[in-house]
């Protein structure tokens, strides 16, 4: 199989909005200058995304995610490089993008279809399917300009995954909608992903990436700064995270902040030292050391436990307890104490980081870089220990009488 | 899926498409192309009572005004009144409803433009396609008119109509997808465009005959406003629809109203002239378009 997407040496250039002179007499004013300011969203990104793969690209806001989706997609000309892609492209960048208001849904599904480079027999052909999947048979005569944004959404997506693309390419609008749809279109990824059609998600939602990717990409400054496992990819994303925070415009060098920094990271349970596992049920604190190096006011501690899997099993932070925690000036610790860890068999990753306390900054962020491992003595099966009581009623059985 | 990725098309997206293969990825959108054009028919007239009437009513109006003003209050002094100035006014609104239609379909469209790929030529196009379903409702009331006057059209330059209907779409084509360009990156162009149409409109014989000003001015003034390719195709629908090149009153005065001794090869050269240069103008377009277009969804 070869490559269904193939990014060779692709950079985007843009002129920065504030610096262009969008009238004519602007224009003639600023005549003979230099009209504009470069800024370069995409530096020089080469990227393979092999048939029937799942790609994930991660990134934080400005990083050139989007950008770069919308090259793949041809809403974009790369400055240069080149993209080739096999096979039916289809973007959902916006669920119901160019839907008309005043057209009917029906109206609209034949003329979305067409953009979508569906011909007309196609989408006769697909309609009812279309309509199943939206749920919107009673209002398919309706103008759009009546539906919510739900059912806006629901035909938009309904649309572009009948329109049977070899490559799907989505930004982020599965998180859109009630969950019961949400669910309805990750079932749908995955059917995708299971008749080995490729499928590249833009997201800087690391869960998802390690839950449906086979693969992901970092983006950074419009650099691509790490490709390959989810993983290895999510923890590059966070590390990038916290020496990158949100720039206030695009162009300017970021702000690192690591005023402070995680010092050390004790993890205390029953069972140590003799042994080096949890049994179920047992109590787990976990102390979180830091380092402060110039003063800061209520920083924010977080604490995050994942599965094997990268599924996070459990968040909390002394924000979602309600805790200031007040001005710091040298160092200190926080303590995250939990009575029991009702899980079963299993290694678990633990994450720490400290953000500011109004999430502009993020002091430290260390993905996973902690384990604990649970051995249950018992013969219970799964990931999470439910209290339960097994008993048996012979007397109330079908017939009355048990057979010996 | 066992079938080899080779078997799938491919598609290149580079900094620069060539001329050839835009072309061909508007034939291939041609279905679009119709389904846009269907679309800016429908929701103009959604809602409204009247719908397509509206079309009609337009140069209806204009009739009864301009007949009141040249005819009534000025004298122009051209018998028919009624049947010069609808010949001339179907192709002006045409091109008019096209450009300006044009002009403004990228911008118009935004939210498309930046979320979905598709060959962005085909929204000023689409317009033009729209413009070109309202000329044909007009027309219906052009030929209304001349079945309730009998009047006699000039069935021998009858074949040249459809020859300037081609020049007139791809003129107004080739301009429009220009402006639509120019429009995305200059907000100006859009009302320039409206400006310039009102001006166009008078130094296009549409209102007068074009033999007033053919002999008024020097060989210079006289050139540039023959350089007007819409005058062109405007001569040739009044001299098929219209068909008098001079009129003569009760008092034998004689008013020269279409070029005299102009038989059908003279109108189908001149035809021929803006053809070839809308052809050139359009590829001009197409170019400029292309260069302009990788950047459209950033600069919506």
């Amino acid at each position: 199989m070869g490559a269904a997407i193939s990014v060779q040496g692709v950079s985007k250039r843009f002129a920065l909005a504030h610096e262009r002179y969008p009238s004519l007499k602007e224009r003639l004013i600023h005549f003979g200058r230099a009209p504009s300011e470069e800024f370069w969203a995409l530096r020089d990104i080469d990227l393979e995304v092999p048939t029937g793969e799942t790609v994930g690209l991660l990134g934080h806001n400005g990083s050139g995610k989007s950008t770069l989706l919308k090259c793949i997609a041809g809403i974009l000309r790369p400055t240069t490089g080149t993209i080739s892609t096999s096979g039916r492209v289809a973007a959902l960048l916006e669920l119901g993008a160019g839907f008309q208001a005043e057209l009917t849904g029906r109206e609209n599904v034949f003329l979305n279809g067409a953009i979508l480079g569906m011909s007309k027999r196609e989408l006769a052909r697909r309609f009812d399917e279309i309509v199943a999947f939206s749920e919107l048979d009673q209002f398919i005569d309706t103008q759009v300009r009546f539906y919510s944004s739900g059912m806006y959404v629901r035909l938009g997506f309904a649309i572009a995954v009948n329109v049977d693309p070899d490559i799907l390419l989505v930004d982020e609008v599965l998180a859109v909608g009630d969950e019961a749809f949400q669910r309805k279109c990750l079932d749908r990824v995955e059917q995708f992903q299971q008749e080995g059609r490729t499928i590249v998600v833009v997201t800087h939602a690391p869960d998802l990436v390690r839950r449906i990717c086979q693969s992901a990409a970092v983006l950074d400054h419009g650099n691509l700064v790490a490709s390959g496992d989810p993983k290895e990819a999510v923890q590059v994303f966070r590390e990038h995270l916290r020496l990158t925070p949100p720039r206030p415009r695009p162009g300017e060098p970021p702000a690192v902040d690591d005023r402070v920094r995680v010092a050390a990271v004790h993890l205390r349970h029953p069972g140590l030292p003799e042994r080096e596992y949890l049994e179920p049920g047992e109590p787990l604190t976990v102390q979180v050391q830091f380092d402060v190096d110039a003063p800061v006011d209520d920083p924010v501690f977080t604490l995050m436990i994942y599965d094997a899997e990268g599924r996070m099993l459990h968040g909390s932070s002394t924000a979602s307890e309600d805790l200031e925690t007040g001005h710091f000036e040298d160092s200190g610790s926080v303590e995250f104490a939990f009575d029991e860890i009702p899980l079963l068999d299993g290694e678990y990753a633990i994450t720490v980081c400290i953000t500011s306390s109004d999430s502009a900054y993020i002091y430290d962020w260390q993905e996973q870089r902690y384990h604990f491992e649970v051995r249950d003595p018992g013969r219970s099966f799964g990931s999470v220990e439910f209290p339960v009581q097994v008993t048996i009623d012979r007397s109330a059985s079908a017939d009355g009488s048990a057979p010996r | 899926m066992t079938s080899p990725v080779s078997h799938l098309p491919t598609r290149l997206s580079t900094a620069h498409v060539g001329l050839g293969e835009r072309i061909a990825d508007i034939w291939r959108s041609r279905e679009l192309l119709v389904a846009f054009t269907r679309t800016e028919l429908k929701v103009k007239y959604k809602n409204s009572v009247l719908g397509f009437m509206w079309s009609m009513l337009n140069p209806a109006l204009y009739l009864i005004v301009f007949y009141i003003v040249f005819q009534l209050i000025l004298g122009s002094g051209i018998p028919n009144f009624p049947i010069f100035l609808l010949s001339g006014l179907l192709v002006w609104n045409l091109f008019a409803a096209g450009l300006g239609g044009a002009t403004k379909s990228v911008v118009g469209n935004a939210g498309l433009v930046r979320k979905v790929s598709f060959s962005r030529e085909i929204l000023p196009l689409a317009s033009v396609g729209g413009a070109l379903v309202h000329f044909f409702l007009q027309g219906i009331v052009l030929v209304g008119a001349l079945a309730i006057f009998r009047y006699d059209v000039a069935f021998s330059y009858l074949p040249l109509l459809p020859v300037a209907l081609v020049a007139l779409l791809m003129f107004t084509a080739a301009v429009g997808v220009l402006a639509a360009a120019m429009n995305v990156r200059m907000r100006d162009v859009e009302h320039f465009v409206e400006l310039a149409l009102l001006a166009w409109f008078w130094l296009t014989p549409i209102v007068y005959p074009f033999m007033l000003v053919a002999g008024q001015f020097s060989t210079v003034g006289r050139i540039l406003y023959q350089l007007n390719p819409v005058t062109w195709i405007v001569l040739t629908f009044q001299r098929t629809l219209y068909a008098q090149v001079e009129a003569t009153d009760t008092a034998g005065n004689v008013t020269r109203i279409l070029p005299p001794d102009a038989d059908q090869w003279w109108y189908l050269w001149h035809l021929g002239v803006v053809i070839a240069a809308s052809a050139v103008l359009f590829l001009v377009a197409l170019a400029f378009f292309g260069r302009v277009e990788g950047d459209f969804a950033e600069e919506l």
